[in-house]
């Protein structure tokens, strides 16, 4: 398929997005608490798909990460085909204090990250403000029997009683899901991390703070190489943070990092050991009529991400999605307005924090749809060959099994119809900042607050 | 920035000093992101704020200096006013251009943006001063900088007291009235010749430096206070410096150290802070000129 923004595809009626024809999406699954109350624990702080799309992991702000793994095909259960269920459970991240500064280290999960997959065992990255762990995760569904020394239950035997020697044997047990810390990469950060993100030659990683990015070797902890720094010598002639960074998904010598000054920067490693100087410089040019009080804080990019093919990326800032050709400098190809109704409430949504959100956003498989979150538990996406865009809401009254998912469509002014929202009633607190799509399939999960909502298309 | 009004400019310094300060005690340290798009809305609302400030003090200001000039006309010997063909000139075209360049002359180096969307609003006394005297002059600073130059000719000095400078406030000139003879100041860049009898017009902006009205908020540095009082002072008594011009120089003197104060970096304000909301007291003393200007 084109993905190239100039072949625009014939319109085609009824077309979902994200799809082919009649494509619409379906409930599959919510995981977590109903309960209205929600603990601050539970919130869910980052999802992520593996490479195959067989486990689904989420970090919360309690430290804890969870894995889901899909259930096979079977002619037992048809339809809990595709399902997802929870495969493991661990504490990642504990609170921590920094006794010489005085500060308190928050557990909560910014990212997840998988390495791509080697051998029976599935490895991630998780990482908190200061600290990124390398976690294997493996099965256990054998265990040895007929120790010597010890008993059955443990116990140490008496040596004294040992009178033959036999060799243990494997045994079936039933299937245990390990997590354990395999390396930990501690002390490189001064600022909160915010972005971790796995090289494609898999063997070297980068995390990025607000005003640093550095370069590591999974293998190696205890150092890592410094490849970009914006510090200024003087703190007081700060203007711009480091927002988000990535790897580039073919070319291993490259990378992109986001600014909160809504320009990104993208690097060649090759061509100096510190990157602080670019190779290409991505900007729009501000639009001078729409200055406001918050014009820097909404031009902040949030999030950005390549696509699967390598040849765009894309950014959220407040208000859009933008996508890039990493070819062209100077402006996006692509704009998608997420919520524009917002620009007018930018001064209450200051006041009450919502407007240092920081949504992500994703690409399908094929790179033609692209997908991010919104208020009110609303999420969009955006088919880049149709131009058509969808709103759409996880909520449990849309919770039953196989329902389609009806459009929402959020009223901007003059006479509300019917199944429209007012912008006033929209529910600020009920915010999707994390979402995820299935590398391969039209599987997305979709993160609001507590609750992981699973969705696939009706084909599935 | 699109036109704000200066109360929601306020209470957005109001509130983005208060997030600052939680954020020193929230969970997770001090996250410099954010706070970082803080300072800018801080900057931007400053900045609002600041020009509507500056717009509504140099509005009355100018106001009650007209009133003050106006006021000395009535009482001068006409002998000692400029008079002449191209005074009267002047003063025809007064009404019609002033409004706009008593607000570009004040405002050289300012926003414009600000001149364009609020018209001076004189009241009409500048007219009826114009018909009284058939000029609209505005005594000036001595438009002089500090230190002051070495003595000329047409330097103000005790034996020269009954001289006049004025700013023309619609051909930017400045003149020297002496015994009735007109000629061009030169008290304004000391290094010039005096007494230069050319037409060379000086705009106001060349008085920037003079701190009369400081253009740009972070440049307010001269305070022409000192090297005026000591002209005034020099003069003798007879001297026709009247009592309300030498107040307005005192505001000036106030309100340009108040200001340079205020336009200071954030990191003051964040000195100062200890856990009080200093917009308030910040936007209190700005409110104790205007009112100190009013009772002038």
């Amino acid at each position: 398929m084109c993905v190239c923004s100039l072949c625009v595809s014939a319109p085609r009626a009824a077309a979902g997005v994200g799809g082919g024809n009649d494509f619409q999406w379906c409930f599959s699954q919510v995981k977590g608490a109903i309960d209205e109350d929600v603990a601050e624990a539970d919130i869910i702080s980052t999802v992520e798909f593996n490479y195959s799309g067989e486990l689904l992991a989420t970090g919360d702000k309690g430290g804890r990460v969870v894995i889901f793994q899909r259930e096979q095909e079977s002619k037992n259960r048809p339809l809990s085909r595709g399902e997802y269920n929870v495969y493991s459970t661990f504490q990642s991240h504990e609170p921590e204090f920094d006794y010489l500064k005085s500060l308190e280290i928050e557990e909560k999960i910014n990212k997840i990250r998988w390495l791509p997959q080697q051998n029976a065992a599935h490895f991630l990255l998780s990482t908190n403000d200061k600290t990124i762990k390398l976690w294997k995760i493996s099965e256990r569904d054998k265990r040895a029997e007929g120790y010597n020394l010890k008993d059955e239950d443990g116990r140490l035997r008496d040596p004294f009683r040992i009178s033959t020697l036999r060799v243990p044997v494997l045994m079936p047990m039933d299937l245990m899901v390990e997590a354990s810390p395999r390396r930990i990469f501690a002390n490189a950060h001064t600022y909160h991390i915010n972005s971790i993100s796995v090289n494609s030659d898999h063997e070297t990683y980068l995390s990025a703070d607000d005003l640093r990015i550095n370069l590591w070797h999974l293998e190696i902890t205890d150092r890592s190489f410094n490849i970009v720094d914006i510090k200024p010598a003087n703190m007081e002639e700060l203007t711009e943070v480091i927002t988000a960074a990535e790897c580039h998904p073919h070319q291993c010598n490259v990378f992109v990092y986001s600014s909160s000054k809504g320009t990104i920067r993208l690097c060649d490693m090759r061509a100096a050991a510190l990157c602080d100087r670019h190779s290409k410089f991505f900007e729009e040019p501000e639009d001078p009529s729409s200055r406001s009080f918050f014009s820097e804080i909404i031009s902040s990019i949030s999030d950005v991400k390549f696509s699967h093919s390598g040849r765009y990326m894309m950014t959220r800032d407040y208000l859009s999605v933008k996508v890039w050709d990493l070819n062209m400098e100077n402006r996006p190809v692509e704009t998608y307005q997420v919520h524009e109704y917002l620009r007018s409430k930018l001064c209450s949504l200051y006041e009450n924090d919502c407007i240092f959100d920081k949504f992500e956003c994703c690409w399908n498989g094929s790179d033609s749809a692209i997908m991010t979150g919104s208020y009110n538990n609303f999420f969009r996406m955006f088919d880049r060959n149709t131009r058509r865009d969808i709103t759409l809401e996880a909520s449990r009254e849309n919770s039953k099994p196989r329902a389609t998912l009806k459009p929402r469509k959020v009223c901007t002014g003059g006479k509300r119809k019917k199944d429209e929202i007012s912008v006033d009633s929209l529910d600020f607190n009920k915010k999707i900042l994390h979402t995820a799509w299935h590398p391969k399939e039209n599987v997305i999960a979709v993160a609001a607050t507590n609750n992981l909502y699973i969705f696939q298309d009706k084909m599935n | 920035i699109t036109a704000e009004c200066a109360v929601d400019a306020q209470s957005l310094i109001s509130i983005s000093l208060r997030k600052i300060h939680n954020s020193r005690t929230q969970r997770g340290g001090i996250k410099l992101h954010k706070n970082l798009l803080v300072s800018y809305v801080l900057r931007n609302a400053r900045q609002v704020y600041m020009n509507e400030k500056y717009a509504e003090i140099y509005r009355m200001q100018q106001y009650e200096e007209v009133m003050t000039v106006c006021n000395e006309i009535q009482e001068l010997d006409p002998l000692d006013v400029v008079s002449g063909g191209a005074a009267a000139d002047e003063c025809e075209d007064a009404g019609v251009a002033e409004q706009q360049q008593c607000c570009a002359g004040g405002m050289a180096g300012g926003q414009a943006s600000l001149c364009g969307a609020q018209p001076c609003s004189l009241p009409s006394a500048p007219e009826e001063a114009c018909k009284t005297s058939e000029t609209l002059f505005y005594r000036s600073c001595c438009a002089e900088p500090y230190p002051p130059p070495p003595p000329s000719p047409c330097d103000f000095s005790p034996a020269h007291c009954n001289k006049t400078t004025v700013l023309d406030l619609d051909t930017h000139v400045v003149t020297t009235v002496e015994n009735g003879c007109l000629h061009q100041d030169c008290c304004c860049t000391p290094l010039q010749p005096c007494s230069s009898p050319s037409s060379k017009k000086r705009k106001v902006s060349d008085y920037s430096g003079c701190g009369y009205y400081a253009p740009e908020l972070e440049d307010v540095s001269v305070d022409p206070a000192p090297c005026k009082r000591a002209k005034l002072e020099d003069c003798c008594s007879d001297c026709l410096v009247d009592l309300d011009t030498a107040n307005i120089s005192n505001l000036i003197s106030i309100f340009g150290s108040g200001f340079s104060g205020l336009v200071s970096r954030q990191a003051d304000f964040e000195q100062a802070f200890n856990g009080q909301f200093c917009s308030k007291q910040a936007l209190a003393s700005l409110g104790a000129w205007t009112r100190a200007i009013v009772a002038f």
